[in-house]
């Protein structure tokens, strides 16, 4: 078996899996937050902060692990020969689906991953974001079993794939060097989520690693779910049980496993909103194609319609704070339910839109 | 005489969705695919696979042609 084909194979992604679970729960030991060892929402959120895109002062931190996983999986594609770069797949849509994405994980208060290691740090309330999670994507399977498509995509130069790895090279700079400019960005967090945090180079490199073995295996905890019931393919699937497995045993270990509902870190307890919040995350991810994860890594490989999306989650992090749409440890904010509503509302929208459902498919030919 | 599908440029899941849907209508015989990125590849190929088909992959400059047969 050559390099290529060991990296897809099935004890492969079970090893990928089993790492980010063990990576991420020594994240939390090094200095993260809580069940929170990696969220590629909550992370992108704190950078949203730090930029001063919300003054949220709790959140803002500049968060190596997105800029690891964008330049693991470009160097991954570079040495693999996988960087191909291509724009031109509804890329506006993509943005309204980021910033809807990160609307519905801020009500749940996680992304994908970070419901997977709330439930391995035994947050039971987790499970009804994992639920919704499993609802929204199963719409979104109705969609794409719909004729549901964004269009295809295009080659592009490459410059055009080498902005959001650069936007992530500048994001590493101000870290390193904490620049404070006379308006106060870039913003850091004295207290709560955002003042915790792994060391940094740690931090960076763990997250190096998950970017190239994440871009090498496919690794998409949104895809997991979604090929199970699409097309019976249990693959990625594997890798996310393996994930929950290794997290739980991990935070065990770690004496990070606290099981109950109430008083978990960084969650709520109202589970209508915890459930509906990742309904529309998942349905936002599914009509996207991947995970926020995986949106990262296809981003590192050249996929500027990913990167879009990416920047639309940072987009939505700005709006849900400063609109007052995300939850707190004291339940959904004041604006979240109505936020959701719209969100499902308007992503119900674009799939019927985008899909043989709506009237005018005969016109276009994707 | 091959049937051929071009699903270069889409996004996931549609590859290997276009792909099973052809298969599942042809049952038997040979289906060619052009496919322009890996991971379209490595999820056909193994769907394809799962479903008792064999998969030869030949690279052409960026993209894949991939020869399905049963």
């Amino acid at each position: 078996m050559n390099l290529k084909n060991w990296f897809l194979s099935r004890k492969t992604i079970i090893i990928t899996g089993a790492f980010i679970g063990i990576a991420a729960t020594a994240l939390q030991k090094l200095g993260n937050p809580a069940n929170m060892g990696i969220c590629v929402a909550c992370f992108e959120r704190d950078i949203a902060g730090a930029l001063g895109f919300h003054r949220a002062a709790v959140v803002q931190y500049i968060r190596p692990e997105i800029i690891g996983f964008v330049l693991g999986s470009l160097i991954a594609a570079l040495v693999f020969k996988e960087f191909k770069p291509r724009r031109g797949s509804s890329p506006l849509i993509r943005f309204v689906l980021g910033f809807l994405a990160m609307i519905g994980s801020l009500v749940f208060l996680g992304c994908p991953w970070r419901a997977l290691l709330r439930l391995s740090g035994g947050d039971g309330n987790a499970l009804f974001g994992i639920a919704g999670l499993v609802a929204g994507v199963s719409i979104g399977i109705f969609f794409i079993r719909s004729g549901y498509n964004l269009g295809r995509n295009e080659r592009t130069r490459p410059l055009a794939s080498w902005v959001l790895p650069s936007i992530m090279v500048g994001l590493l700079l101000l870290l390193v060097f904490r620049t404070q400019l006379p308006t106060g960005a870039v913003f850091f967090s004295t207290e709560g989520p955002g003042s915790q945090y792994a060391p940094v180079l740690i931090a960076l490199l763990i997250a190096l690693v998950i970017g190239f073995i994440a871009q090498r295996t496919r690794f998409c905890t949104v895809a997991a779910a979604r090929d199970v019931l699409l097309i019976k393919d249990t693959y990625l699937f594997t890798g996310v049980v393996s994930l929950v497995i290794a997290a739980w045993i991990s935070n065990i270990v770690l004496g990070q496993f606290n099981p109950g509902f109430s008083g978990q870190p960084v969650a709520h307890t109202n589970q209508l909103w915890n459930f509906g919040g990742m309904v529309l995350a998942g349905l936002a991810f599914a009509l996207a194609g991947g995970c926020p994860g995986r949106q990262l890594f296809l981003s590192g490989e050249g996929d500027t319609d990913a990167a879009v999306f990416v920047l639309g989650m940072v987009f939505g992090a700005g709006f849900a704070h400063n609109f007052a749409t995300a939850s707190s440890g004291s339940g959904p904010g004041a604006w979240g339910p109505a936020a959701v509503i719209t969100g499902l509302i308007i992503c119900l929208l674009i799939g019927f839109f985008m899909s043989d459902l709506s009237k005018n498919k005969k016109e276009v030919s994707v | 005489m091959a049937e051929k599908l071009d699903v270069r440029g889409l996004s996931c899941p549609l590859p290997v969705v276009k792909v099973r849907n052809k298969l599942t209508e042809l049952k038997e015989g040979l289906l060619e695919v052009l496919v322009d990125t890996g991971t379209a590849k490595d999820n056909i190929t193994r769907m394809a696979n799962n479903n008792g088909w064999k998969v030869e992959t030949k690279e052409q400059g960026e993209e894949y042609l991939l020869t399905i047969n049963k």
